[in-house]
């Protein structure tokens, strides 16, 4: 198919006139335009809240922000992942691998064992996260039938080897408990 | 002087050795807090912060970036001309420190009967001096490219060595408009003149702004650092280059700089005049205290005209090479011909306080006469290809145009 004439956007530039052709104008309202930034800016960069306003990360956080000013929309942040806890203190998940198949980067490793309690029939024996696999994607959350697993606003995850960043099942069992109240099943 | 001392040990050489001293270091600790300086302005430019990490406001930066870089491996690539690899840097740097000898920093300082210059050498020959060595610079560029051994650090040293050849020309024409419109070669003699009249940027705009132009070409900064241009040739001339020889490579680009924008101080902006439009002026001649206020005011024209090359960098985007060697050969060239020819005739008939006529009408014959020149085919023009949407064939005529047979035996 010929494009159509009417959806074809014509960007050959426009022959310059006699005084555009010396480029000199040209230049000095490219300059204009820096210096205006230069001294809105001056002193205050990162302050200055019609341009950019800053957040001077460790000593400032975007946790203490209103969402407006750039702040943390902290009921739909995906951070760190937790398992929830039922009523009993109990695991809620009843390790039916939905999260895992979901996993675009296949980073939950589930070990199902029968459950010893009357209500369900399996439970995890071991329920590994690996968070430098982790996209952050949100998916099992989705995927999770019982709301068993779910993603909190918890952002600064570090370790100084690669298999403490694997997060087992007591591990994320104690996110939860940290979490739980600020972030409510 | 004391009789014991030997006769050529003058007060001037004294205080030579001492604007030396000065200058070199001035050179060595501004250009690290030029680097600071241009990291802040070009921050608040793109609305950013800037680095304020180390120390208050960031100020302590150059001194952990020196660091860093000394401690770093000093790395030569096996198959690199040792020798030439070793001197590039030096080369390099010393265009840009010894072109500071001919620059006066202030006027002359009177102590008892004898007065002194505060230059490092009042030579005759002046400002042909600086041409001279600033087109030396340039080896240093091409040494490093070509001994590196490796193929984007030598084209970055032939761009450089291509773009230093077609600058030196205006730059050249340029100074010799000057020089007519001055009557001297020397300095300290059109600093004088200034300083009795009007500065040269009023008698000569477009003679300035070439010059200007040339010396941002010749310092390799953007829009002219094609010889580095990240994006094309990983780092250009210096990709081979680690530790301190690349340092000195970074402190000759700002040693070129700083000595461009004295050198334009003096030549345009009347050096330590403060009043650019008639007479009433500092005096050339002082005492101490005087000397000191003539040196301060032709450092913070200096710092301006570094901060203008800094807004330059950060507001212009580099040129392709086709065009850096248009602008010179068709644009500036040219103009800088038509400034000269016009600038000797208002010589010839001596109508010298009317001198900034010459340039309104080399403005005025360029606006007038530049849409009748021939012009090069655009660069960016479509080229009509069968088939394509840009064809002069349709859709249309293509289908029902006769295919001709193909055959094995074509």
């Amino acid at each position: 198919m010929p494009i159509a004439d009417r959806d074809i956007i014509d960007v050959t530039p426009t022959k310059l006139n006699r005084t555009e052709g010396l480029f000199v104008p040209a230049v000095v309202k490219g300059l204009g335009t820096t210096m205006r930034h230069l001294f809105q800016n001056f002193w205050r960069a990162g302050k200055n809240k019609k341009n950019i306003w800053v957040v001077q990360y460790p000593e400032e956080k975007r946790d203490d922000r209103p969402v407006e000013e750039g702040g943390q929309y902290r009921e739909t942040f995906r951070g760190v992942h937790r398992l929830n806890r039922d009523e009993d203190g109990r695991v809620r998940c009843v390790a039916c691998f939905l999260c895992a198949t979901a996993c675009p980067a296949d980073c939950i490793h589930i070990v199902a064992e029968e459950s010893p309690w009357e209500d369900r029939e399996k439970y995890p024996k071991q329920f590994d996260i690996d968070e430098l696999r982790c996209i952050y994607c949100g998916m099992c959350e989705e995927a999770c039938p019982c709301d068993a697993i779910e993603l909190t606003p918890h952002y600064e995850i570090t370790g100084m080897t690669r298999q403490e960043m694997i997060f087992d099942k007591t591990k994320l069992l104690e996110v939860f408990d940290r979490t739980i109240d600020e972030k409510p099943m | 002087m004391p009789d014991w001392l030997p006769e050529f040990i003058t007060l001037q050489l004294i205080v030579s050795v001492g604007v030396i001293l000065v200058i070199i270091h001035l050179i060595a600790v501004g250009a690290l807090y030029l680097v600071l300086l241009e990291r802040k302005l070009s921050a608040w430019m793109q609305d950013r912060c800037g680095p304020n990490r180390v120390g208050p406001l960031g100020l302590l930066q150059p001194i952990a970036d020196a660091i860093k870089l000394i401690v770093k491996e000093d790395f030569i690539p096996t198959r690199a001309d040792r020798v030439l690899f070793i001197l590039a840097p030096a080369f390099a740097l010393i265009p840009a420190l010894i072109s500071f000898a001919i620059i006066p920093w202030a006027g002359t300082l009177q102590i008892g009967s004898e007065t002194v210059e505060i230059t490092v050498a009042n030579v005759n020959i002046g400002v042909v001096y600086l041409v001279a060595i600033t087109s030396l610079g340039v080896y240093g560029l091409a040494l490093a490219g070509w001994s590196s051994n490796n193929k984007y650090s030598f084209f970055g040293g032939l761009r450089a060595s291509a773009q230093m050849v077609s600058y030196e020309i205006p730059m050249g024409l340029a100074i010799l408009t000057l020089i007519l419109t001055a009557g001297t070669v020397r300095p300290d003699e059109m600093i004088e003149q200034q300083l009795q009249g009007q500065w040269f940027l009023i008698h000569q705009p477009i003679a300035a702004l070439l010059f200007y132009i040339c010396m941002l070409a010749e310092t390799n900064r953007l829009p002219f650092d094609l010889a580095e241009a990240e994006t094309e040739l990983v780092g250009g001339f210096h990709t081979e280059y680690s530790s301190m020889k690349w340092v000195l490579f970074f402190l000759a680009e700002y040693g070129h700089m700083i000595v461009g924008s004295a050198f334009f101080t003096v030549l345009f902006l009347g050096g330590w005049s403060i009043n650019p439009l008639w007479g009433l002026d500092l005096p050339m001649a002082g005492g101490i205290g005087m000397i000191l206020l003539q040196f301060g005011i032709v450092m913070t024209k200096v710092f301006a005209m570094i901060c203008l090359t800094m807004a330059l960098r950060w507001t212009l985007p580099r040129f392709r090479y086709d065009q850096l060697m248009r602008l010179a050969w068709e644009g500036m060239i040219p103009t800088a011909l038509l400034v000269l020819l016009v600038t000797s005739f208002v010589v010839f008939m001596g109508w010298l306080p009317m001198m900034w006529l010459a340039s309104l009408i080399t403005v005025f014959v360029i606006w007038l006469v530049r849409p009748l020149l021939p012009q090069q085919a655009n660069p960016n023009r479509r080229l009509p290809l069968l088939g394509s949407r840009f064809s002069p064939k349709t859709h249309e005529a293509l289908l029902s145009s006769p295919v001709e047979p193909r055959g094995v035996d074509d």
